[in-house]
């Protein structure tokens, strides 16, 4: 019996995914558990596997469509030996409802759920936005982005419910709950857009569709701006131990090989972030409204830019990791990252963020809190600078650390106790060998 | 004999019952339905669709009796009633005989008898005295209403008459006292006066129509009696005193007592809920005023038990019914529908001239604390309605002031029981002013007097 693979729901908060590329074609025989497609989140790109056996039919959803909804049908799936002609033909979903089997009304509705594939064309990256009337003109008044609206209505139609629940300039169909660990995180300014869009002559811009990671991104950093109420502390770390250690370390590392390694200031920047972490474990810790949630792993998210936007994936347990093991892990999520490869579980959640932006000369900046964390640290450029030691001028070479604080979890005085710890050990390195 | 075990059972096949198995069908379920009667219900058989039938017959009499005016003369007009009745009575039955065909097309199983819950997920069927026990995950009630009765006022079937003796006479009353303005009562009062029945409608609210605008209430109000037709509101029938071939009704209105006497009395009340002999004692279906309590998914509180139109609650039309049961099924099915919005639900009554609305009246949607904008157009402001001799009729547009939803929309006149769903459609789909204004409607149309009201109301009407 023909039955329609769905649009699979690859996280508890997604609504819509792009089918970014089929890897069988119509007539391969799959089996399940083998990999069917891989589908694009707001978050990251995610294989999808087969549940059952049997031969793909037909491709209800070619790939490179975007926001398909969940639970869609995308695909029919033949028995062993059933004629690709059984498979219901792709606009006729009501053909498919009709075919549902009739003595399980419990998975009647599985094969029936489904709107009809057109339904894809609903929240067009830049395309149109499908809204009532009524809800573009509410939206308006409120100043909601109907982009980040979920719709209610049929085919994800946004309608007037969905913009009166809806909170201006942020999406709150979509928006997590404290405890939900977070998506990518906050490195430069949020990118809340201006509401209302200024009126501009035709033929003087040009719109650039935005993707789903810009949109949690503008999304979540609008929200944390304008919810989190921000302090920042900065420091200025000498670095000139830690670049030496570096040196001597990396001279020692295998050349190739499982153990081969190559030290960045970052790294060593997470390893202290995290063994502060354990020295202060009270900055670990997110706000939930009614309590103050301590974390039990020290789990420290970086954030790193991609082609769609940025991403925090997290180094796990890093107060348990070695410099070279963290080294090692890094680039391999950073990798993965910018080929929006990342699982799920590699960048949800984190206690505390890092955004680096040294490399690009930045001396000193500071970052918008990855909620639920509490502290993001922001990290400058290693650069000589005149300083005063021993009561005269020296050079040594500098790194300014700010690090971004919620205020309603961590006060003035325990982030100066963190931040001085993180000081401490960026400043002698070896003692994060204890 | 035939399966006995089903996904969903349906007991009662009026436009509630048999549109929820159709919809069950093409979902795939198991479906059967339970009918005790004929296939079609009320609705097809003694309601919508016979009545429409009558009121055809009057309009063409109405109409015929203007010919002159149109320069038509057809010699001396009469009509027979016999062939009147026949008439609507062969359409009810054609299609009643198109349900079976539905049934059997979306294969549905139809069973007849009486239904009764029998325990869980069971249901007995009985039929000449015989007793056929039936399984179902699902079993949706849908068994309907039936005219009420007043202490004192019950209907006899001879001189007082429901709305199933008034549609099938003998012979025609000379005078006729309808007792209540709801759609129905007005429907038969305009029937029996337009083919020349002295009438007199009894109203205990303070105006007729009460359910619709204010001002559409009281424009109806002038053109029956126009008409002709005698009309009290505020006024109470107290007895009623049969003799032969007649009833002395007493009615008191104002602190003051008369009495009439007529040759028939059609009681319109209102309507009771089909609750009785269902079986609903000892389950966790609750039980309110003669309806069914449901939650927004039609489910009552006995788990596989769901209940909708006129037995769920009103209001008592048939479409509502309809709607209803197909989302209590699709819900069932595990699809995603939406909940009812009663704002939504057209109502349309076929007197002459007919009247139809959707959503807020003014004096709803103000108490409900909205600002609004109100627009106004008279049909002779509508040059089709001068072309085919109906001059008499307006549309009013209510709209939230503040965000241009259209809130509600009210009609009286020539055909508006055909255009209310331009405006249904509208709400739906969550129009504003914006998108009605911008709208072209055909010209020359009826129809236009839907979009003048609406510039009316933001003050740019055309035609007046």
């Amino acid at each position: 019996m023909a039955t329609n693979i769905l649009m699979p729901a690859l996280s508890p908060t997604m609504t819509e995914g792009t089918l970014a590329k089929w890897l069988k074609k119509e007539g391969d025989t799959v089996s399940s558990g083998e990999l069917l497609a891989e589908i694009e989140t707001d978050k990251a790109t995610m294989e999808f596997e087969a549940a059952e056996d049997g031969v793909l039919g037909k491709i209800l959803v070619p790939a490179g469509t975007e926001n398909v909804v969940v639970n869609q049908p995308i695909a029919v799936l033949l028995a062993e030996g059933e004629d690709a002609s059984a498979a219901p033909a792709a606009p006729a979903a009501k053909k498919a409802e009709a075919a549902a089997p009739a003595a399980k009304p419990a998975e009647a509705p599985k094969a029936a759920a489904a709107p009809a594939p057109q339904a894809a064309a609903k929240n067009d990256s830049g395309g149109r936005v499908f809204a009532s009337p009524l809800a573009k003109r509410l939206a308006k008044e409120k100043g909601v982005d109907l982009a980040a609206v979920t719709g209610s209505g049929p085919h994800g139609r946004i309608v007037k419910s969905d913009v009166n629940g809806a909170k201006p300039g942020a999406a709150p169909a979509a928006a997590p709950t404290a405890n939900l660990p977070a998506a990518p995180a906050a490195a430069a300014k949020a990118p809340a857009a201006p509401k209302p869009v200024p009126a501009a002559a035709e033929g003087t811009y040009t719109d650039v569709p935005v993707n789903n990671m810009r949109k949690v991104i503008a999304q979540r950093l609008t929200e944390s701006s304008q919810e989190i109420p921000h302090f920042k502390l900065t420091v200025d770390c000498n670095i000139d131990k830690l670049l030496a250690l570096r040196e001597e370390l990396n001279g020692r590392a295998p050349k190739d090989g499982d153990k081969a390694y190559k030290l960045s200031v970052n790294d060593f920047v997470i390893r202290a972030v995290a063994l502060a972490m354990r020295k202060v474990p009270d900055v670990n810790v997110s706000w939930v409204g009614t309590a103050i949630r301590h974390w039990h792993d020290i789990d420290v998210a970086v954030a790193v830019a991609t082609d769609g936007g940025l991403i925090t994936p997290i180094i796990r347990k890093a107060d348990q990791k070695g410099l070279a093991e963290i080294s090692n892990e890094m680039k391999d999520l950073a990798t993965r990252a910018k080929a929006n490869k990342l699982k799920l579980e590699e960048f949800q959640g984190g206690g505390f963020s890092i955004s680096n932006l040294g490399m690009f000369g930045i001396k000193d900046f500071s970052a918008i809190i990855n909620p639920p964390q509490s502290c993001i640290l922001a990290v400058g450029v290693g650069e000589k600078r005149p300083i005063v030691k021993d009561g005269a001028l020296a050079i040594a070479t500098m790194m300014t650390c700010t690090m971004s604080t919620d205020h309603r979890t961590v006060d003035g005085a325990l982030g100066a106790v963190y931040i001085t710890a993180f000081k401490a050990l960026i400043e002698d390195p070896l003692t994060m060998l204890l | 004999m035939a399966d006995s075990s089903f996904d969903v059972i349906v007991v009662g096949s009026g436009p509630g019952g048999y549109v929820t198995a159709i919809r069950a069908g093409q979902l795939g379920l198991k479906t059967a339905i339970v009918e005790r009667d004929k296939l079609g219900g009320i609705c097809l058989n003694w309601g919508c669709i016979p009545t429409k039938a009558l009121l055809r017959s009057a309009e063409i009499y109405r109409n015929t009796q203007h010919g002159k005016d149109f320069g038509i003369n057809a010699g001396s007009l009469t009509f027979d009633l016999k062939q009147i009745v026949k008439r609507s009575r062969g359409i009810a039955d054609d299609h009643s005989k198109g349900v079976a065909y539905l049934m059997k097309k979306n294969k549905v199983q139809v069973i007849e008898g009486s239904a009764k819950l029998a325990g869980s997920g069971k249901i007995s069927v009985e039929k000449d005295g015989k007793k056929s026990d039936y399984t179902a995950k699902h079993i949706i009630l849908a068994t309907g209403a039936r005219a009420r009765s007043l202490p004192g006022l019950e209907a006899d079937g001879k001189l007082v008459w429901t709305y199933r003796e008034a549609m099938v006479p003998e012979t025609f009353p000379k005078s006729l006292l309808v007792i209540g303005s709801g759609a129905i009562g007005i429907e038969f009062a305009s029937f029996y006066r337009t083919l020349g029945a002295e009438v007199t409608v009894v109203e205990v609210l303070p105006r007729i129509l009460a359910v619709e605008d204010e001002e559409i209430s009281k424009f109806a109000h002038k053109q029956f009696e126009k008409q002709g037709m005698k009309i009290m509101t505020g006024a109470a029938v107290k007895s009623l005193k049969k003799g032969d071939n007649s009833v002395t009704v007493t009615i008191e209105a104002g602190g003051k007592t008369s009495e009439i006497t007529v040759e028939r009395v059609i009681s319109a009340v209102g309507i009771v809920g089909n609750v009785e002999n269902l079986g609903l004692e000892g389950t966790k279906v609750k039980v309110d005023r003669t309806h069914v309590v449901i939650d927004e998914w039609c489910r009552t509180g006995e788990p596989g038990v769901y209940a909708i139109g006129d037995l769920a609650g009103p209001p008592w039309l048939a479409h509502k019914a309809s709607h209803e049961g197909v989302m209590c099924v699709e819900k069932i099915a595990g699809l995603h529908p939406h909940p009812l919005d009663t704002t939504r639900i057209p109502g349309c009554t076929y007197c002459h001239p007919q009247i139809a609305s959707v959503g807020l009246t003014e004096a709803a949607a103000k108490e409900k604390g909205y600002q609004v904008k109100v627009g106004r157009f008279p049909f002779v402001g509508n040059g089709k309605a001068s072309a085919i001799g109906e001059r008499d009729g307006m549309a009013k547009v209510v709209f939230d002031a503040k965000t241009g939803e259209l809130l509600g929309a009210h009609l009286i006149g020539a055909e508006v029981t055909e255009l209310i769903q331009g405006y249904v459609i509208g709400k739906t789909l969550e129009t504003t002013e914006a998108e009605l204004m911008d709208t072209i409607f055909p010209h020359p149309t009826v129809s236009e007097v839907m979009h003048e009201a609406v510039l009316d109301a933001y003050g740019r009407v055309m035609h007046v």
